[in-house]
């Protein structure tokens, strides 16, 4: 009767789910409005990039040369190009190649980034030595030089700008990881697992990766604003994604910036896409940071 | 006639390596425990205590190097294993609980994973078997309701509940030798003396050896078969613990007996101290390495290092001797 009474009254305060997803997302939206907003529009940009077959009133390449560069209007919500081709339609399927581009290669990133950052911080000693100079000789180049010259070795194409943009960011962020296993691997736990017994892929498995998983969660999610602006800025530059594929940053700097003054939406309608879904993205990150800094826990 | 000792150090020299250069840590130390017993290894931070027992299990890192002596344990020598060797013995005949209670458990796996863990690596059993084990081990060390507690993690559990968990996690699998670096270093009075009541009456019952290091003379006193008191890496006094208290030897051994704080002195008196501090490892005296701090030390001390000998039956002594 009394324990019933007791979660009565703090089932307000913390109703504890079964689910540890519902209660973080509960502690989310909470503590952390804006990253939860960040997060919901940027689940809604992943929904339409996904469905932007089904949602998209017109196919990629429908022109129209009647209807070319009309104002957004009830048929043409975001406008037309200079090709007549609807702007709406074209963000959207942007999106989707935005998402792929995006996902699998802040996947790829995280995954070179968690190899060399865990081999490099747990093993230390010349292993370290080895990885690190490595990065450092990586990093000297800046990024945009090592994209440009890839890609025109190799030529434009999503294969290619996934690869490259997954190494540049994986190999950048194995610091950041490697930095969060140093100081993990100090812990004691680290030495008892040593002292029963535990082989070292054991002990990263079961130990390390676990406690560093909230640094490479938010540099998943950074990593992913990162990739979409780096992708827009290629191919704003003609070395993304080769026409007539739709990316938002090919949409900037093809009709938006030669139609700039007779179609303003045109270069509208990207940009802001751009910037809503890396900041929804960014924002969403710092969040998910705060949230899994096990300093913030219990609070 | 066999060796009745199980664990056996002989001449062990351990060196870390600093910006300063090489530091020798552990300097000739020679040490013995056999089944059932308890050897403590009494000394302040900075003694070698925790090396010596590190080095034991060959768990020095990176940095730290043994340079010369034998770790014969059940008559191998543990330095002469290779890597899958040494781990065959570490959480399986020799197990060792650390001083952080709060540190030692990975706060991002349960309780029962963890305690289930030295089971699963070192006897390979399927894992419903080896949270069987985990749970009856949870309740060898008197944790309450352990069957429902093994789903929890470890920032439910008070600082003297994850030392027990700790306990259970070292017994997992019926260890010959316990080596416990502190255990109770982080822990309320009332729980540090069931703590080590506990480990104590547990080793007994399996007639395994316990290693105990810390800086608590208290603690020595009530739990300790036999000590050894360890100075700037080296050992200076070594006795059957009610010996040591009665007819402490060594100046440092006295000095530590003076400064624990009596119930029935008065309570303006003050505190008798050490003078002076710690020695710095790196940058040892050439003799007596605690001459600078003696009251009774006299030219010899300061030039030539005392060996350590025997004085009385199992009493050993490395001091130039004083009146």
């Amino acid at each position: 009767m009394s324990t019933r009474a007791a979660e009565l009254v703090s089932a307000p305060i913390s109703s504890k789910s079964s689910w540890p997803i519902i209660d973080f997302t509960r502690r989310l939206v909470r503590d952390k409005p804006l990253g939860a907003a960040g997060g919901l529009i940027f689940l809604i940009f992943l929904f339409c990039g996904i469905f932007a077959d089904i949602i998209a009133p017109y196919g990629i390449n429908d022109t129209d040369l009647h209807r070319r560069l009309e104002a957004p209007s009830l048929s043409f919500p975001l406008g037309t190009d200079h090709l007549g081709r609807d702007v709406l339609s074209r963000i959207l399927y942007g999106a989707q190649l935005s998402m792929v581009v995006a996902f699998l290669a802040a996947g790829l990133a995280t995954i070179i980034s968690i190899v060399l950052g865990l081999a490099s911080g747990y093993f230390g000693g010349k292993v370290d030595m080895i990885i690190q100079r490595m990065v450092d000789a990586w990093m000297t180049f800046p990024d945009l030089v090592l994209l440009i010259v890839v890609v025109s070795v190799v030529g434009p194409g999503v294969p290619q700008i996934i690869i490259i943009l997954g190494l540049l960011y994986g190999i950048a962020g194995s610091r950041i990881v490697r930095g969060s296993v140093v100081s993990v691997k100090e812990n004691m736990y680290t030495h008892a697992a040593q002292s029963m017994g535990g082989r070292n892929l054991y002990i990263l498995r079961r130990h390390i990766l676990p406690n560093v998983m909230p640094v490479v969660i938010v540099l998943f999610t950074t990593r992913i604003g990162a990739v979409i602006l780096a992708e827009a800025g290629l191919s704003f530059l003609g070395l993304g994604v080769p026409p007539p594929a739709p990316t938002w940053g090919s949409m900037l700097s093809g009709t938006g910036r030669t139609y700039m003054y007779l179609g303003p939406w045109l270069a509208l309608a990207p940009g802001l896409c751009l910037t809503i879904v890396v900041y929804s993205i960014n924002v969403y990150g710092d969040a998910l940071r705060d949230l899994l800094d096990p300093r913030m826990r219990g609070r | 006639m066999s060796n009745p000792n199980l664990l056996e150090v002989e001449d062990l020299s351990v060196s870390f390596r600093t910006d300063r250069g090489w530091v020798r840590a552990v300097d000739s130390v020679n040490l013995h425990v056999a089944p059932g017993e308890t050897l403590a290894i009494v000394g302040e931070s900075g003694s070698g205590k925790s090396v010596t027992a590190l080095s034991i299990l060959r768990l020095l890192g990176d940095s730290g190097q043994v340079d010369r002596g034998r770790i014969l344990f059940d008559g191998s020598d543990l330095l002469e294993l290779d890597d899958a060797g040494i781990r065959k013995i570490r959480g399986d005949r020799i197990a060792m609980i650390f001083q952080e209670p709060m540190s030692s458990l990975n706060p991002v796996l349960t309780i029962g994973k963890q305690v289930a863990e030295p089971i699963q690596l070192h006897r390979g059993l399927p894992w419903s078997v080896a949270l069987e084990h985990a749970t009856e081990l949870l309740r060898k060390v008197a944790i309450p309701d352990a069957e429902h507690r093994l789903g929890d993690y470890p920032h439910l559990f008070s600082g003297g509940m994850r030392q027990r968990v700790m306990i259970a996690m070292a017994l997992a699998c019926d260890p010959r030798l316990i080596i416990a670096d502190e255990p109770t270093t982080a822990l309320d009075v009332t729980v540090q003396a069931q703590i080590l009541a506990l480990l104590k009456d547990l080793t007994r019952e399996t007639n395994s050896a316990l290693i105990l290091i810390t800086h608590d003379l208290g603690v020595v006193a009530r739990y300790a078969d036999r000590v050894a008191v360890m100075y700037g890496g080296r050992i200076v006094e070594s006795a059957p613990a009610g010996e040591l208290y009665s007819n402490p030897q060594h100046p440092y051994t006295r000095g530590l007996m003076n400064s624990i704080p009596g119930l029935d002195g008065s309570p303006q008196s003050r505190l008798i101290t050490i003078e002076g501090q710690p020695p710095d490892l790196a940058n040892l005296p050439p003799g007596c390495a605690f001459a600078p701090r003696c009251p009774h030390a006299s030219n010899v001390c300061h030039d030539q290092k005392p060996a350590l000998e025997q004085i009385a039956e199992h009493h050993l002594r490395a001091c130039h001797g004083y009146e």
